[in-house]
């Protein structure tokens, strides 16, 4: 092998002359952090309302609930960024279309980025939702019913408590899901960690310095994102129930 | 208190309920048996609208369940059901399982909902287990603590689905001993159970039930000296045995 | 109002249909060696002999902490070079379908493994000890007795995981490769009727794939009778 391993790239100024190659780095690293987590309240919030409303009596609610989870889980994540940011600001009403092609170009992107990824995740988030729930004993509704407690109070207060303890493990690999899906968003030209590393390559000559860099980040992401969730997942532990103290 | 008539309940072609017509005054106490899948279990949840009903009426307290325009949370409220895996909500304490529908639904204070609870944990016997997971009792503290529950809305009668038949033998006594205390103070009950030594100690009545229908509903004398269905005498024979 | 106008796909049928084909192969590719590899790394990862599991295990993780796309971009980017330079093949010589194949078989190989040594797992430990005692080794136990049960219980996770790599295929647009999204992508800028394309791929798409977990839905349910 011929190449010539430079680690001191990244403090040499940029090519735009107003950062260090290390300073692009913590902007994409920043970005994907922003758009991730913006993405996962949106992600956390619908996938709750999804994840219940598919597992109500009401057969038109389910229906509908069933009918969101499908149409985001069979679409590749890609085609839905593509349709999120090129094809509905042409089919909105013409006034908000052009207001948001007016805006600025990052939050353009940002925008659609961030809902495409949050609503993408949320069919995965209410999957997990709606298994949680299934997996309580019917009992528990019954009882919940059985107090007086209404169905949405019975939902409130015993099943939805319960159901996300025991979800927490398999939200945590969605939680990550949605930090390497992020990378996605490169594509639509948002300088998230995956397009800076992309950029690195293009103006220095050090490809393997920049991608090393920045799948390093990703895996650093993936091991701080565990142990949080971790943390999470003992506090959520219920006493005496599946390896709880 | 309750009243069942001509209550009839089917899955599909599957009848498991076929015109069943019953009574509980206040203060009575009845036991409901049967062999499994008879439909005993699917008649006591019906009577708090748990299980919805194709015909017939059933009123609890002057209030028909079956209608639509009842609210059933405020009906249930006030009947207290007790089931055979105990449904303590696993992610609260136990203190926190004797006052929740107290203060949703009966919107008491924390503080009256906590005493009350309290009280009635002491009257089953556990006082001191107030701050633990229900995963942490046996099953036949958790049943006490069930039933410490649904005491605590105050009920005008309680319900028993088989209270018994998920605990282990040595744990079955604890718990009937507490429902033959409640039912010696004269709280209306309908209890479906197999026991039969409970049943012999404390109902007014029981009922026997066979394939969705009631085939015996007698004083509890007549029932056990000389019951009138063969079903119902090989259903005693078979238990009795033991 | 946007006013659709859908004409230019009749026409583009046959070039979308030879991204379609590109699509498949790469999916199939990466599902045979995904599982076969998967299933090594499985066992790797659960045998006693501790180089052979910290192999699998530094394997696994690495490649689930790693976004496909920065996977995609190193088998696009980087790892073409080291070939040319290793192998001395020509720089005209086109490595871009060769390499996706491969970087997605790497990568989702990480991911059959973990669903592998789940089922592999939920074998009860009777069974390899009940094998045992007959005298059989490790290697028969598996073959014969636990692998097989640990398909039968994988199967519908292993055709879900397939379609979620179909769904993924369409990822190698950053290498501008023309897959059936890339196809679509190329068509419709090239018309400048980019909504039509793109909506017309993500209905195409919903189709294959709601059709296919439909599909593996019912294959569940009949297990589950069996």
């Amino acid at each position: 092998m011929t190449y010539q391993w430079n680690w001191g790239v990244f403090l040499q100024p940029s090519a735009t002359g107003d950062d260090t190659y290390l300073g692009w780095m913590f902007a994409g690293l920043k970005m994907t952090l922003a758009l991730s987590l913006s993405a996962w309240v949106v992600a956390l919030l619908l996938g709750a309302v999804v994840g219940v409303l598919r597992t109500v009596p009401n057969k038109t609610l389910a229906g509908l609930a069933t009918a969101y989870v499908e149409l985001f889980r069979n679409i590749p994540l890609l085609v839905q960024l593509f349709i999120w940011y090129f094809v509905l600001p042409e089919l909105l009403p013409t006034s908000l279309g052009d207001a948001f092609k007016q805006s600025h170009p990052v939050f353009q992107q940002f925008l659609a980025s961030m809902l495409c990824l949050g609503l993408f995740t949320s069919a995965r988030v209410a999957e997990q939702v709606r298994a949680g729930i299934n997996s309580l004993p019917r009992g528990q509704k019954n009882a919940g019913l059985a107090l007086g407690l209404t169905l949405p109070q019975t939902y409130r207060f015993v099943m939805m408590p319960m159901a996300f303890r025991l979800i927490v493990p398999p939200l945590t690999s969605e939680f990550l899901n949605i930090f390497k899906n992020s990378a996605v968003c490169s594509t639509i030209g948002l300088l998230e960690l995956a397009a800076q590393g992309r950029q690195l390559v293009d103006y220095t000559a050090q490809p393997f310095e920049s991608f090393i860099a920045v799948t390093v980040a990703y895996m650093a992401i993936n091991v701080i994102v565990m142990t949080l969730m971790k943390r999470v997942e003992d506090k959520a532990r219920v006493p005496g129930y599946m390896g709880g103290k | 208190m309750i009243k069942i008539a001509n209550v009839s309940k089917h899955y599909g072609d599957f009848k498991v309920l076929t015109d069943c017509t019953t009574e509980v005054s206040k203060g009575e106490v009845i036991v409901v048996c049967g062999p499994s899948g008879s439909g005993k279990s699917t008649l006591i949840k019906c009577v708090n609208g748990l299980e919805p009903f194709q015909s017939g009426e059933i009123i609890v307290n002057g209030i028909s369940v079956g209608d639509p325009k009842t609210n059933l949370s405020k009906l249930r409220a006030h009947v207290g059901m007790v089931f055979q895996n105990f449904e303590l909500f696993p992610h609260m304490s136990i203190t926190e399982n004797l006052s929740v529908a107290q203060i949703k639904v009966l919107k008491r204070g924390k503080d009256e909902a906590m005493e009350k609870g309290l009280a009635l944990l002491d009257r089953v016997g556990l006082k001191e287990h107030a701050h633990k997971y229900p995963g942490q009792l046996s099953g036949g503290q958790q049943q006490r603590v069930a039933i410490a529950r649904a005491l605590a809305m105050d009920p005008i009668c309680m319900l028993f689905d088989e209270p018994t038949s998920a605990l282990d033998p040595e744990m079955v006594n604890e718990v009937l001993d507490v429902m033959t205390e409640l039912a010696q103070e004269g709280m209306t009950m309908m209890c479906v159970t197999h026991e039969m030594g409970f049943a012999r100690r404390v109902a007014d009545r029981v009922i026997f039930m066979d394939r969705g229908q009631i085939v015996e509903d007698d004083d509890k004398e007549a029932f056990f000296q000389n019951p009138r269905s063969e079903r119902a005498q090989q259903f005693l024979a078979k238990i009795l045995q033991h | 109002m946007y006013e659709f106008d859908w004409s230019s796909i009749p026409g583009a049928l046959p070039f979308l249909w030879e991204g379609m084909v590109i699509s498949l192969k790469i999916t199939f590719a990466a599902v045979v060696v995904g599982i076969v590899w998967g299933t090594l790394l499985a066992m790797m990862r659960l045998s006693a002999i501790k180089p052979l599991s910290l192999f699998a295990a530094g394997y696994v993780n690495l490649f689930r902490a790693v976004p496909l796309v920065m996977v995609l971009l190193w088998f696009f980017l980087i790892v073409p070079r080291f070939i040319e330079e290793l192998f001395n093949i020509p720089p005209g010589v086109d490595l871009r379908l060769s390499s996706a194949m491969i970087g997605f078989a790497l990568f989702e190989s990480a991911y059959y493994s973990e669903i592998i040594r789940a089922g592999i797992q939920s074998v009860p430990k009777g069974q390899m000890a009940a094998c045992s005692a007959l005298g059989m080794t490790y290697g028969q136990a598996m073959r014969l007795v636990v692998l097989p049960q640990a398909f039968r219980n994988m199967v519908p996770l292993l055709l879900t995981q397939a379609i979620i790599l179909f769904q993924d295929t369409s990822l190698v647009y950053v290498s501008a490769l023309a897959d059936f999204f890339g196809a679509a992508y190329k068509v419709g800028d090239r018309d400048g009727r980019l909504v039509e394309l793109l909506l017309f791929a993500g209905a195409v798409y919903f189709v294959i794939c709601f059709a296919a977990s439909s599909l593996v839905k019912r294959l569940q349910k009949k297990y589950q009778l069996a």
